[in-house]
Protein backbone atom coordinates (compact mmCIF):
# COMPACT_ATOMS: atom_id res chain seq x y z
CA UNK A 1 0.00 0.00 0.00
CA UNK A 2 2.85 2.41 0.90
CA UNK A 3 4.50 1.69 -2.43
CA UNK A 4 1.25 2.32 -4.35
CA UNK A 5 0.76 5.52 -2.38
CA UNK A 6 4.16 6.82 -3.48
CA UNK A 7 3.61 5.86 -7.12
CA UNK A 8 0.18 7.44 -7.17
CA UNK A 9 1.48 10.68 -5.69
CA UNK A 10 4.12 10.90 -8.40
CA UNK A 11 1.67 10.23 -11.23
CA UNK A 12 -0.78 12.76 -9.83
CA UNK A 13 1.93 15.39 -9.31
CA UNK A 14 3.08 14.93 -12.93
CA UNK A 15 -0.44 15.44 -14.14
CA UNK A 16 -1.07 18.50 -11.97
CA UNK A 17 2.11 20.07 -13.39
CA UNK A 18 1.27 19.09 -16.94
CA UNK A 19 -2.25 18.13 -18.00
CA UNK A 20 -1.19 15.97 -20.93
CA UNK A 21 -2.85 12.96 -22.47
CA UNK A 22 0.30 11.01 -21.75
CA UNK A 23 -0.02 11.57 -18.01
CA UNK A 24 -3.67 10.56 -18.10
CA UNK A 25 -2.73 7.40 -19.93
CA UNK A 26 -0.15 6.58 -17.27
CA UNK A 27 -2.85 7.13 -14.66
CA UNK A 28 -5.15 4.65 -16.34
CA UNK A 29 -2.44 2.02 -16.54
CA UNK A 30 -1.79 2.53 -12.85
CA UNK A 31 -5.44 2.03 -11.90
CA UNK A 32 -5.34 -1.30 -13.68
CA UNK A 33 -2.67 -2.40 -11.23
CA UNK A 34 -4.84 -1.26 -8.34
CA UNK A 35 -7.82 -3.22 -9.61
CA UNK A 36 -5.67 -6.31 -9.97
CA UNK A 37 -4.52 -5.93 -6.39
CA UNK A 38 -8.17 -5.65 -5.37
CA UNK A 39 -7.78 -2.14 -4.03
CA UNK A 40 -11.31 -0.88 -3.39
CA UNK A 41 -12.75 2.44 -4.63
CA UNK A 42 -12.77 3.93 -1.11
CA UNK A 43 -9.10 3.08 -0.76
CA UNK A 44 -8.34 4.78 -4.06
CA UNK A 45 -9.97 7.95 -2.78
CA UNK A 46 -8.00 7.70 0.42
CA UNK A 47 -4.79 7.33 -1.60
CA UNK A 48 -5.82 10.38 -3.61
CA UNK A 49 -6.55 12.38 -0.47
CA UNK A 50 -3.12 11.67 1.01
CA UNK A 51 -1.40 12.49 -2.27
CA UNK A 52 -3.21 15.83 -2.52
CA UNK A 53 -2.33 16.57 1.09
CA UNK A 54 1.35 16.01 0.36
CA UNK A 55 1.41 17.95 -2.90
CA UNK A 56 -0.49 20.91 -1.40
CA UNK A 57 0.42 21.10 2.31
CA UNK A 58 -1.65 24.30 2.65
CA UNK A 59 -4.87 22.79 1.34
CA UNK A 60 -7.97 23.85 3.27
CA UNK A 61 -9.52 21.38 5.65
CA UNK A 62 -12.88 21.81 3.84
CA UNK A 63 -11.45 20.21 0.73
CA UNK A 64 -9.88 17.40 2.76
CA UNK A 65 -13.18 16.82 4.55
CA UNK A 66 -14.87 16.49 1.20
CA UNK A 67 -12.61 13.52 0.50
CA UNK A 68 -13.62 11.91 3.78
CA UNK A 69 -17.22 12.33 2.73
CA UNK A 70 -16.44 10.66 -0.60
CA UNK A 71 -14.66 7.77 1.16
CA UNK A 72 -17.72 7.19 3.32
CA UNK A 73 -19.99 7.14 0.30
CA UNK A 74 -17.74 4.95 -1.78
CA UNK A 75 -17.72 2.15 0.82
CA UNK A 76 -20.98 0.89 -0.67
CA UNK A 77 -19.63 1.23 -4.16
CA UNK A 78 -16.66 -0.90 -3.12
CA UNK A 79 -19.00 -3.55 -1.74
CA UNK A 80 -20.89 -3.62 -5.00
CA UNK A 81 -17.68 -4.17 -6.91
CA UNK A 82 -16.68 -7.02 -4.59
CA UNK A 83 -20.10 -8.61 -4.87
CA UNK A 84 -19.86 -8.51 -8.64
CA UNK A 85 -16.42 -10.06 -8.55
CA UNK A 86 -17.62 -12.90 -6.39
CA UNK A 87 -20.67 -13.41 -8.63
CA UNK A 88 -18.34 -13.62 -11.63
CA UNK A 89 -16.37 -16.36 -9.94
CA UNK A 90 -19.61 -18.21 -9.21
CA UNK A 91 -20.69 -17.77 -12.81
CA UNK A 92 -17.47 -19.31 -14.03
CA UNK A 93 -17.99 -22.26 -11.69
CA UNK A 94 -21.48 -22.73 -13.06
CA UNK A 95 -20.19 -22.59 -16.61
CA UNK A 96 -17.69 -25.34 -15.88
CA UNK A 97 -20.36 -27.47 -14.19
CA UNK A 98 -22.60 -26.90 -17.17
CA UNK A 99 -19.95 -28.16 -19.56
CA UNK A 100 -19.48 -31.29 -17.50
CA UNK A 101 -23.25 -31.82 -17.37
CA UNK A 102 -23.45 -31.42 -21.14
CA UNK A 103 -20.79 -34.06 -21.63
CA UNK A 104 -22.57 -36.43 -19.28
CA UNK A 105 -25.87 -35.82 -21.03
CA UNK A 106 -24.52 -36.57 -24.46
CA UNK A 107 -22.84 -39.68 -23.10
CA UNK A 108 -26.03 -40.89 -21.44
CA UNK A 109 -28.20 -40.19 -24.43
CA UNK A 110 -25.91 -41.54 -27.08
CA UNK A 111 -27.92 -43.68 -29.50
CA UNK A 112 -26.61 -46.12 -32.03
CA UNK A 113 -28.68 -46.68 -35.15
CA UNK A 114 -29.60 -50.37 -35.25
CA UNK A 115 -28.57 -52.46 -38.25
CA UNK A 116 -31.54 -54.40 -39.61
CA UNK A 117 -31.46 -56.40 -42.82
CA UNK A 118 -34.88 -55.59 -44.20
CA UNK A 119 -35.07 -51.96 -43.13
CA UNK A 120 -32.89 -48.96 -43.91
CA UNK A 121 -32.67 -46.61 -40.93
CA UNK A 122 -31.21 -43.11 -40.85
CA UNK A 123 -31.01 -40.41 -38.21
CA UNK A 124 -29.72 -36.88 -37.68
CA UNK A 125 -30.19 -35.05 -34.39
CA UNK A 126 -28.46 -31.70 -33.94
CA UNK A 127 -28.88 -29.51 -30.85
CA UNK A 128 -29.21 -25.77 -31.30
CA UNK A 129 -27.47 -25.05 -27.97
CA UNK A 130 -25.28 -27.14 -25.76
CA UNK A 131 -27.97 -29.42 -24.45
CA UNK A 132 -30.17 -31.27 -26.91
CA UNK A 133 -33.92 -30.97 -26.25
CA UNK A 134 -34.60 -33.76 -28.76
CA UNK A 135 -33.89 -37.38 -28.09
CA UNK A 136 -34.08 -40.48 -30.27
CA UNK A 137 -34.18 -43.91 -28.65
CA UNK A 138 -33.96 -47.18 -30.60
CA UNK A 139 -34.78 -50.68 -29.43
CA UNK A 140 -34.02 -53.77 -31.44
CA UNK A 141 -35.11 -57.38 -30.75
CA UNK A 142 -32.95 -59.85 -32.63
CA UNK A 143 -34.25 -59.06 -36.09
CA UNK A 144 -37.93 -59.35 -35.12
CA UNK A 145 -38.81 -55.86 -34.11
CA UNK A 146 -37.16 -52.49 -34.21
CA UNK A 147 -38.77 -49.55 -32.51
CA UNK A 148 -38.01 -45.88 -32.20
CA UNK A 149 -39.04 -43.08 -29.87
CA UNK A 150 -38.60 -39.53 -31.17
CA UNK A 151 -38.91 -37.09 -28.29
CA UNK A 152 -38.99 -33.35 -27.86
CA UNK A 153 -38.92 -31.84 -24.39
CA UNK A 154 -40.92 -28.62 -24.22
CA UNK A 155 -38.69 -26.39 -22.14
CA UNK A 156 -35.02 -25.56 -22.27
CA UNK A 157 -31.81 -25.91 -20.38
CA UNK A 158 -31.02 -27.99 -17.35
CA UNK A 159 -34.61 -28.91 -16.33
CA UNK A 160 -35.27 -30.14 -19.86
CA UNK A 161 -32.06 -32.16 -19.82
CA UNK A 162 -32.96 -33.81 -16.52
CA UNK A 163 -36.43 -34.60 -17.83
CA UNK A 164 -34.82 -36.13 -20.89
CA UNK A 165 -32.75 -38.51 -18.78
CA UNK A 166 -35.95 -39.65 -17.13
CA UNK A 167 -37.54 -40.35 -20.50
CA UNK A 168 -34.49 -42.37 -21.42
CA UNK A 169 -34.62 -44.49 -18.26
CA UNK A 170 -38.36 -44.91 -18.65
CA UNK A 171 -37.79 -46.28 -22.13
CA UNK A 172 -34.92 -48.45 -20.91
CA UNK A 173 -37.14 -50.14 -18.34
CA UNK A 174 -39.61 -51.10 -21.08
CA UNK A 175 -36.84 -53.25 -22.43
CA UNK A 176 -38.52 -55.01 -25.36
CA UNK A 177 -38.96 -53.66 -28.86
CA UNK A 178 -42.29 -55.38 -29.43
CA UNK A 179 -44.21 -53.33 -26.88
CA UNK A 180 -47.28 -51.62 -28.26
CA UNK A 181 -46.91 -47.87 -28.84
CA UNK A 182 -50.06 -47.16 -26.81
CA UNK A 183 -48.65 -49.12 -23.87
CA UNK A 184 -45.28 -47.36 -24.07
CA UNK A 185 -46.86 -43.90 -24.25
CA UNK A 186 -49.20 -44.66 -21.35
CA UNK A 187 -46.39 -45.89 -19.11
CA UNK A 188 -44.15 -42.92 -19.92
CA UNK A 189 -47.00 -40.51 -19.41
CA UNK A 190 -47.55 -41.87 -15.94
CA UNK A 191 -43.84 -41.62 -15.03
CA UNK A 192 -43.50 -38.07 -16.31
CA UNK A 193 -46.79 -36.87 -14.85
CA UNK A 194 -45.77 -38.08 -11.40
CA UNK A 195 -42.21 -36.92 -11.27
CA UNK A 196 -41.83 -33.75 -13.27
CA UNK A 197 -43.14 -30.33 -12.35
CA UNK A 198 -46.15 -28.94 -14.14
CA UNK A 199 -44.29 -26.67 -16.48
CA UNK A 200 -42.53 -29.55 -18.19
CA UNK A 201 -44.04 -31.49 -21.08
CA UNK A 202 -42.71 -34.01 -23.50
CA UNK A 203 -43.94 -34.82 -26.97
CA UNK A 204 -43.19 -38.25 -28.34
CA UNK A 205 -43.72 -40.21 -31.50
CA UNK A 206 -43.33 -43.93 -30.93
CA UNK A 207 -43.19 -46.53 -33.72
CA UNK A 208 -42.56 -50.26 -33.78
CA UNK A 209 -41.67 -52.10 -36.94
CA UNK A 210 -42.40 -55.79 -37.29
CA UNK A 211 -39.54 -56.88 -39.54
CA UNK A 212 -41.09 -60.14 -40.78
CA UNK A 213 -44.60 -58.78 -41.28
CA UNK A 214 -43.51 -55.36 -42.59
CA UNK A 215 -46.01 -53.70 -40.28
CA UNK A 216 -45.28 -50.30 -38.75
CA UNK A 217 -47.36 -49.56 -35.66
CA UNK A 218 -47.26 -46.06 -34.25
CA UNK A 219 -48.75 -43.69 -31.73
CA UNK A 220 -48.08 -40.11 -30.81
CA UNK A 221 -48.24 -37.90 -27.75
CA UNK A 222 -48.65 -34.38 -29.04
CA UNK A 223 -45.76 -34.82 -31.43
CA UNK A 224 -45.22 -33.26 -34.85
CA UNK A 225 -46.98 -35.72 -37.23
CA UNK A 226 -44.65 -38.15 -38.98
CA UNK A 227 -44.77 -38.35 -42.78
CA UNK A 228 -45.47 -41.60 -44.60
CA UNK A 229 -44.61 -42.03 -48.26
CA UNK A 230 -46.51 -44.67 -50.17
CA UNK A 231 -44.52 -45.38 -53.30
CA UNK A 232 -47.25 -47.32 -55.10
CA UNK A 233 -49.66 -44.32 -54.86
CA UNK A 234 -46.69 -41.92 -55.09
CA UNK A 235 -48.35 -40.03 -52.27
CA UNK A 236 -47.54 -38.62 -48.87
CA UNK A 237 -49.72 -39.11 -45.80
CA UNK A 238 -49.47 -37.25 -42.53
CA UNK A 239 -49.55 -39.63 -39.62
CA UNK A 240 -51.84 -37.51 -37.48
CA UNK A 241 -52.65 -38.75 -34.04
CA UNK A 242 -54.26 -36.58 -31.41
CA UNK A 243 -52.58 -37.90 -28.28
CA UNK A 244 -52.03 -35.49 -25.42
CA UNK A 245 -48.46 -34.42 -24.57
CA UNK A 246 -46.81 -36.65 -21.97
CA UNK A 247 -46.94 -35.35 -18.41
CA UNK A 248 -50.06 -33.19 -18.66
CA UNK A 249 -52.55 -35.56 -17.03
CA UNK A 250 -52.35 -38.99 -15.52
CA UNK A 251 -54.22 -41.98 -17.00
CA UNK A 252 -54.34 -40.76 -20.58
CA UNK A 253 -55.11 -43.34 -23.27
CA UNK A 254 -53.15 -43.30 -26.50
CA UNK A 255 -54.39 -44.80 -29.75
CA UNK A 256 -52.16 -46.71 -32.11
CA UNK A 257 -52.34 -47.24 -35.85
CA UNK A 258 -50.84 -49.70 -38.33
CA UNK A 259 -49.32 -49.28 -41.77
CA UNK A 260 -48.09 -51.99 -44.08
CA UNK A 261 -44.78 -50.93 -45.61
CA UNK A 262 -44.01 -51.90 -49.22
CA UNK A 263 -40.79 -51.65 -51.19
CA UNK A 264 -39.54 -47.99 -51.36
CA UNK A 265 -42.08 -46.78 -48.82
CA UNK A 266 -40.65 -44.68 -46.05
CA UNK A 267 -41.59 -43.04 -42.78
CA UNK A 268 -40.10 -39.71 -41.91
CA UNK A 269 -40.21 -38.85 -38.21
CA UNK A 270 -39.26 -35.32 -37.24
CA UNK A 271 -39.35 -32.85 -34.38
CA UNK A 272 -40.89 -29.40 -34.75
CA UNK A 273 -37.38 -27.95 -35.10
CA UNK A 274 -37.43 -29.33 -38.63
CA UNK A 275 -40.58 -27.45 -39.66
CA UNK A 276 -39.58 -24.30 -37.85
CA UNK A 277 -38.41 -22.17 -40.77
CA UNK A 278 -41.49 -19.94 -40.88
CA UNK A 279 -39.75 -16.78 -41.97
CA UNK A 280 -39.33 -18.17 -45.50
CA UNK A 281 -42.55 -16.48 -46.65
CA UNK A 282 -45.41 -18.71 -47.76
CA UNK A 283 -43.49 -21.96 -48.08
CA UNK A 284 -45.30 -24.71 -46.21
CA UNK A 285 -42.47 -26.35 -44.27
CA UNK A 286 -44.00 -29.80 -44.39
CA UNK A 287 -44.34 -29.61 -48.18
CA UNK A 288 -40.73 -28.49 -48.49
CA UNK A 289 -39.67 -31.50 -46.45
CA UNK A 290 -41.76 -33.89 -48.53
CA UNK A 291 -40.31 -32.56 -51.77
CA UNK A 292 -36.81 -32.81 -50.37
CA UNK A 293 -37.33 -36.39 -49.29
CA UNK A 294 -38.56 -37.28 -52.78
CA UNK A 295 -35.49 -35.70 -54.36
CA UNK A 296 -33.25 -37.88 -52.23
CA UNK A 297 -35.33 -41.06 -52.38
CA UNK A 298 -32.62 -43.02 -54.16
CA UNK A 299 -30.09 -42.37 -51.43
CA UNK A 300 -29.71 -44.36 -48.22
CA UNK A 301 -31.89 -43.37 -45.28
CA UNK A 302 -28.87 -41.91 -43.49
CA UNK A 303 -27.83 -39.85 -46.51
CA UNK A 304 -31.41 -38.63 -46.92
CA UNK A 305 -31.37 -37.32 -43.34
CA UNK A 306 -28.01 -35.65 -43.80
CA UNK A 307 -28.95 -34.01 -47.09
CA UNK A 308 -32.18 -32.72 -45.62
CA UNK A 309 -30.34 -31.19 -42.70
CA UNK A 310 -27.76 -29.60 -44.98
CA UNK A 311 -30.45 -28.20 -47.28
CA UNK A 312 -32.58 -26.74 -44.48
CA UNK A 313 -29.58 -25.27 -42.73
CA UNK A 314 -28.72 -23.55 -45.99
CA UNK A 315 -32.29 -22.40 -46.57
CA UNK A 316 -32.38 -20.70 -43.17
CA UNK A 317 -28.89 -19.18 -43.57
CA UNK A 318 -27.62 -21.40 -40.79
CA UNK A 319 -30.20 -19.97 -38.44
CA UNK A 320 -32.19 -23.02 -37.46
CA UNK A 321 -34.07 -21.93 -34.37
CA UNK A 322 -34.59 -25.23 -32.59
CA UNK A 323 -33.05 -28.63 -32.05
CA UNK A 324 -33.28 -30.54 -35.31
CA UNK A 325 -34.09 -34.24 -35.52
CA UNK A 326 -35.01 -36.44 -38.49
CA UNK A 327 -35.37 -40.22 -38.41
CA UNK A 328 -36.16 -42.25 -41.51
CA UNK A 329 -37.38 -45.86 -41.74
CA UNK A 330 -37.15 -46.90 -45.34
CA UNK A 331 -38.22 -50.22 -46.81
CA UNK B 1 -12.64 -16.71 14.65
CA UNK B 2 -14.19 -14.31 17.13
CA UNK B 3 -12.18 -14.14 20.34
CA UNK B 4 -9.86 -11.92 22.29
CA UNK B 5 -9.61 -10.37 25.69
CA UNK B 6 -11.87 -7.50 26.51
CA UNK B 7 -9.98 -4.43 27.66
CA UNK B 8 -12.37 -1.63 28.27
CA UNK B 9 -15.94 -1.69 29.40
CA UNK B 10 -18.53 -1.92 26.68
CA UNK B 11 -20.76 0.81 25.36
CA UNK B 12 -24.29 -0.09 24.43
CA UNK B 13 -26.78 1.69 22.19
CA UNK B 14 -30.44 0.76 22.23
CA UNK B 15 -31.91 0.58 18.73
CA UNK B 16 -35.54 1.62 18.75
CA UNK B 17 -35.94 4.50 16.33
CA UNK B 18 -34.15 5.08 13.05
CA UNK B 19 -32.05 7.85 14.67
CA UNK B 20 -30.56 5.32 17.09
CA UNK B 21 -28.79 3.88 14.05
CA UNK B 22 -26.96 7.21 13.77
CA UNK B 23 -26.04 7.12 17.48
CA UNK B 24 -24.58 3.62 17.06
CA UNK B 25 -22.64 4.73 14.01
CA UNK B 26 -21.22 7.73 15.88
CA UNK B 27 -20.16 5.65 18.85
CA UNK B 28 -18.55 3.05 16.60
CA UNK B 29 -16.64 5.63 14.60
CA UNK B 30 -15.33 7.35 17.72
CA UNK B 31 -14.20 4.07 19.19
CA UNK B 32 -12.56 3.00 15.90
CA UNK B 33 -10.73 6.32 15.74
CA UNK B 34 -9.47 6.00 19.31
CA UNK B 35 -8.28 2.45 18.69
CA UNK B 36 -6.30 3.79 15.77
CA UNK B 37 -8.15 2.75 12.61
CA UNK B 38 -7.57 4.94 9.54
CA UNK B 39 -10.28 6.92 7.76
CA UNK B 40 -11.13 4.15 5.29
CA UNK B 41 -11.35 1.51 8.02
CA UNK B 42 -13.46 3.83 10.17
CA UNK B 43 -15.85 4.24 7.26
CA UNK B 44 -16.05 0.47 6.78
CA UNK B 45 -16.64 -0.30 10.45
CA UNK B 46 -19.31 2.38 10.60
CA UNK B 47 -21.01 1.01 7.52
CA UNK B 48 -21.06 -2.49 9.04
CA UNK B 49 -22.58 -1.12 12.28
CA UNK B 50 -25.11 0.78 10.21
CA UNK B 51 -26.21 -2.37 8.36
CA UNK B 52 -26.62 -4.39 11.55
CA UNK B 53 -28.47 -1.61 13.37
CA UNK B 54 -30.70 -1.10 10.38
CA UNK B 55 -31.58 -4.79 10.31
CA UNK B 56 -32.56 -4.62 13.98
CA UNK B 57 -34.68 -1.54 13.30
CA UNK B 58 -36.33 -3.10 10.22
CA UNK B 59 -36.79 -6.74 11.18
CA UNK B 60 -36.65 -7.00 14.97
CA UNK B 61 -38.10 -3.57 15.80
CA UNK B 62 -35.87 -3.31 18.89
CA UNK B 63 -32.49 -4.48 20.13
CA UNK B 64 -29.05 -3.19 20.97
CA UNK B 65 -25.61 -2.64 19.54
CA UNK B 66 -22.66 -3.28 21.86
CA UNK B 67 -19.28 -1.84 20.94
CA UNK B 68 -16.04 -2.85 22.65
CA UNK B 69 -12.30 -2.76 22.20
CA UNK B 70 -10.50 -6.06 21.96
CA UNK B 71 -6.86 -6.96 22.36
CA UNK B 72 -4.75 -10.00 21.66
CA UNK B 73 -1.02 -10.54 21.66
CA UNK B 74 0.30 -7.44 19.88
CA UNK B 75 -2.94 -6.61 18.16
CA UNK B 76 -5.91 -4.39 18.78
CA UNK B 77 -9.32 -4.37 17.34
CA UNK B 78 -12.99 -3.61 17.67
CA UNK B 79 -15.92 -5.91 18.25
CA UNK B 80 -19.54 -5.06 17.58
CA UNK B 81 -22.36 -7.24 18.82
CA UNK B 82 -25.90 -6.75 17.53
CA UNK B 83 -28.50 -8.35 19.80
CA UNK B 84 -32.24 -8.55 19.31
CA UNK B 85 -35.18 -10.65 20.40
CA UNK B 86 -36.83 -10.44 17.01
CA UNK B 87 -38.11 -13.17 14.70
CA UNK B 88 -34.66 -14.66 14.03
CA UNK B 89 -33.27 -15.54 10.60
CA UNK B 90 -34.79 -18.58 8.99
CA UNK B 91 -32.05 -19.53 6.56
CA UNK B 92 -28.70 -18.04 7.50
CA UNK B 93 -26.83 -19.73 4.69
CA UNK B 94 -29.18 -18.23 2.13
CA UNK B 95 -28.95 -14.78 3.69
CA UNK B 96 -25.16 -14.92 3.42
CA UNK B 97 -25.32 -15.54 -0.33
CA UNK B 98 -24.48 -12.68 -2.65
CA UNK B 99 -27.45 -11.22 -4.43
CA UNK B 100 -29.99 -12.44 -1.86
CA UNK B 101 -30.63 -9.30 0.21
CA UNK B 102 -33.56 -7.08 -0.71
CA UNK B 103 -30.98 -4.52 -1.74
CA UNK B 104 -29.95 -7.26 -4.21
CA UNK B 105 -26.94 -6.38 -6.32
CA UNK B 106 -26.14 -3.24 -4.32
CA UNK B 107 -23.47 -5.02 -2.35
CA UNK B 108 -24.71 -4.19 1.13
CA UNK B 109 -26.56 -6.50 3.49
CA UNK B 110 -25.00 -9.22 5.63
CA UNK B 111 -22.56 -10.53 2.97
CA UNK B 112 -21.31 -6.92 2.69
CA UNK B 113 -20.90 -6.72 6.48
CA UNK B 114 -18.78 -9.85 6.35
CA UNK B 115 -16.57 -8.34 3.65
CA UNK B 116 -16.08 -5.14 5.60
CA UNK B 117 -14.89 -6.95 8.71
CA UNK B 118 -12.31 -9.64 9.58
CA UNK B 119 -14.68 -11.96 11.40
CA UNK B 120 -18.39 -12.56 11.69
CA UNK B 121 -20.50 -14.95 13.73
CA UNK B 122 -24.27 -15.34 13.60
CA UNK B 123 -26.35 -17.03 16.29
CA UNK B 124 -30.03 -17.01 15.56
CA UNK B 125 -33.12 -18.92 16.60
CA UNK B 126 -36.39 -18.52 14.79
CA UNK B 127 -38.91 -16.92 17.14
CA UNK B 128 -36.24 -16.08 19.74
CA UNK B 129 -33.86 -13.58 18.24
CA UNK B 130 -30.51 -12.95 16.67
CA UNK B 131 -26.99 -12.21 17.89
CA UNK B 132 -24.42 -11.12 15.32
CA UNK B 133 -20.81 -10.55 16.36
CA UNK B 134 -18.33 -8.88 14.05
CA UNK B 135 -14.77 -7.81 14.62
CA UNK B 136 -11.93 -6.10 12.89
CA UNK B 137 -8.24 -5.90 13.71
CA UNK B 138 -5.83 -3.13 12.97
N1 LIG C 1 -31.84 -9.04 12.98
C1 LIG C 1 -32.61 -9.72 12.10
N2 LIG C 1 -33.73 -10.35 12.54
C2 LIG C 1 -34.50 -11.04 11.69
N3 LIG C 1 -34.26 -11.14 10.36
C3 LIG C 1 -33.17 -10.54 9.87
C4 LIG C 1 -32.29 -9.80 10.70
N4 LIG C 1 -31.29 -9.33 9.93
C5 LIG C 1 -31.53 -9.74 8.68
N5 LIG C 1 -32.66 -10.47 8.62
C6 LIG C 1 -33.24 -11.13 7.45
O1 LIG C 1 -32.21 -11.38 6.53
C7 LIG C 1 -32.48 -10.77 5.29
C8 LIG C 1 -31.22 -10.25 4.66
O2 LIG C 1 -30.69 -9.18 5.38
P1 LIG C 1 -29.62 -8.25 4.72
O3 LIG C 1 -28.52 -9.10 4.20
O4 LIG C 1 -29.28 -7.16 5.68
O5 LIG C 1 -30.36 -7.63 3.44
P2 LIG C 1 -31.67 -6.70 3.41
O6 LIG C 1 -31.82 -6.06 4.75
O7 LIG C 1 -31.35 -5.71 2.31
O8 LIG C 1 -32.79 -7.61 3.05
C9 LIG C 1 -33.49 -9.68 5.59
O9 LIG C 1 -34.33 -9.42 4.48
C10 LIG C 1 -34.26 -10.28 6.76
O10 LIG C 1 -35.27 -11.12 6.28
MG1 LIG D 1 -30.18 -5.18 5.77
Amino acid sequence: MKELQIQYKKILADYLKNQTERNLYIGQNFIRQLIQKKVTPEEVISIHKHAVEQIYPDITSEILNSFDFLIEIMVHFGLTVQEHQSLLVQQEELRIEMNVATKIQSMLLKTAIPKVNELDIGMVSIPIRKMNGDYVHFLNDEQHYVSVAVTDVVGKGVPAALCMSMVKYGLDTLEYANNNPSYVLEVLNRIIEKSVDDSMFVSMFYGTYDIKGNIFTYGSAGHEPAIYYNSRDQKFYDLESRGLLLGVMSEVKYRQYKIHLEENDFILMITDGVTDFRKQGDLDPRNVIKELALNYINLSAQEMCERMYAYLKDLTDFNLEDDFTVVIFKK
Amino acid sequence: MVGGIILNSKSTVEIITEWDIVVARQLGRNEAKIIGFGTVEQARITTAISELARNIYLYASAGEIVIERIEEVEKYGIRITAIDKGPGIDNVRKVMEDGYSTSGGLGAGLPGVKRLMDGMEIQTTVGKGTIIKIEKWI
